[in-house]
């Protein structure tokens, strides 16, 4: 059976990991590469990592990170932040990254989108969709890092990414981000409902059950979390067996 | 050991060189016809789309060489894909090298199949030290069905080849170069063939 995946994010800022802490086992946590390691030891499905400065400058240093992390770990990862052209994803992929991740990039110009499925085939291509709800607005998409509304029904901008060619949708919920309430249940079925591609659900993990509700209640390929993991206050293996208890199907 | 990776720019030909790396294995990356012949063994890795990946390989006339290869050949993913008859993937003729179509995964179930899945029913020293049911990480939209020549099946939810054996060539759906110690498990059982 093909498992749920549980996908640690670590945001990477002047080529180090923010929001993480001291562990244990590592040398140096803020170090990417040994922090990646780590994760896949411990059964990471797979890794994001959001280059959080992505300035032009940088976005040559996180290509030399990609690289170096492609040549010390044996999972997959997606890489994201700052992605506005074919040439950027070309770079990041000879360098080593199996998806790429693109967010505001997409609503300014969609026909990249397309554009990058073509040219590096959409298993590729992961499209970012920051989502927030509101009364008067129902879920809406937002852009630029969650600052600014687009006129984009959320279900709708799904699937119209998935007709240009995304292979892989990774939905935040803004409403739920940080709160470690639960994932965003309703969203995400919605959209794991009306497109064919894999979502991944992410933004408001807090505990092993949040995680079941997102596979179980929402039907979510994949879960991601940031700081649950980085301050240990989940670990994988556990939360694998207890998700294995619950019916989920999981590698471990 | 010398050991050659055909080059014509597939997506994931630098994940592969680092697998390798990882086994203590340099290997050349080259579209040379010599270096490819002379080779002990060669990998053929590939993400991406079909008849695109045939363009690139006719503009090199790998499309030719390619098939007249007699030492253990492994193609990867897409890789293995191409060395069969015919894709629906933009309906392209492919190398023709094994007798068998490929074909767009037509189910209920999210497409690409995209996540770690078991591999079932080994049969082939490709497997040696895998376990029946261990992972293995896939990504793709398009299968090989089973046939004579599978080594290796994975269900989705339809039993399909994860891995074929056809004279001196050795495929795999996965990506054995993403698959943890498993996957490289699988890379080393190929280099000891």
């Amino acid at each position: 059976m093909l498992t749920k995946r549980i996908i640690p994010c670590l945001d990477i800022k002047d080529g180090r990991t923010v929001k993480g802490i001291r562990f244990e086992n590592i040398r140096d946590a803020g170090d990417p590469v040994e922090l990646a390691k780590w994760y896949a030891e411990q059964g990471a499905d797979e890794l994001v990592f959001l280059d959080i400065t992505a300035t032009n400058e940088e976005r040559k240093t996180f290509a030399e990170l990609v690289r170096d992390i492609a040549r010390h770990i044996d999972i997959p990862f997606t890489v994201g932040g700052g992605i506005s052209a074919v040439a950027d994803v070309e770079l990041l992929l000879q360098a080593g990254a199996d998806k790429v991740s693109i967010n505001s990039a997409a609503i300014k110009n969609p026909q990249l989108v397309k554009d990058l499925a073509s040219r590096f085939g959409s298993q590729c291509v992961t499209v970012a969709i920051d989502t927030k709800y509101t009364e008067a607005t129902g879920w809406k998409v937002y852009t630029r890092a969650g600052t600014v509304e687009t006129e984009w029904a959320t279900v709708d901008w799904a699937k119209k990414v998935v007709e240009l060619g995304a292979g892989e949708i990774l939905l935040t919920s803004m409403n739920n981000d940080g709160t470690k309430a639960g994932f965003a249940l309703d969203i995400t079925k919605a959209i794991s409902e009306a497109v064919s591609v894999p979502v991944i659900a992410s933004g408001g993990a807090g505990n092993m059950q949040h995680f079941a509700d997102a596979f179980n209640k929402a039907h979510a390929d994949a879960a991601l979390a940031a700081s649950l993991f980085h301050f240990r206050e989940l670990e994988i293996p556990d939360l694998k067996r207890f998700l294995k208890e619950q019916g989920v199907e999981v590698r471990i | 050991m010398d050991l050659v990776i055909v080059d014509y720019k597939a997506g994931n030909v630098q994940s592969v060189m680092f697998a390798l790396e990882r086994l203590g294995i340099n290997a050349t990356l080259s579209c040379d016809f010599e270096t490819i012949k002379s080779a002990d063994k060669v990998i053929f890795p590939g993400v991406g789309e079909a008849s695109s990946a045939m363009a690139q390989l006719k503009a090199r006339n790998l499309d030719k060489l390619l098939p007249t290869l007699e030492q253990p050949f492994f193609g990867v993913c897409l890789g293995m894909q191409l060395l069969c008859q015919h894709s629906e993937e933009g309906d392209t003729e492919l190398l023709g090298i094994i007798p068998l179509p490929v074909k767009r995964f037509e189910t209920e179930l999210k497409v690409p199949h995209m996540g770690w899945n078991q591999l079932e029913k080994l049969q082939s020293p490709l497997f040696a030290g895998i376990n029946e049911g261990d992972y293995a990480y896939y990504v793709h939209s398009y299968y090989v069905p089973l046939s004579e020549y599978t080594i290796a099946q994975t269900s989705y939810p339809e039993p399909f080849s994860a891995a074929l054996h056809y004279k001196n060539f050795y495929a795999a759906q996965f990506h054995p170069e993403k698959s943890g110690p498993a996957g490289s498990q699988i890379l080393k059982n190929f280099l000891a063939l």
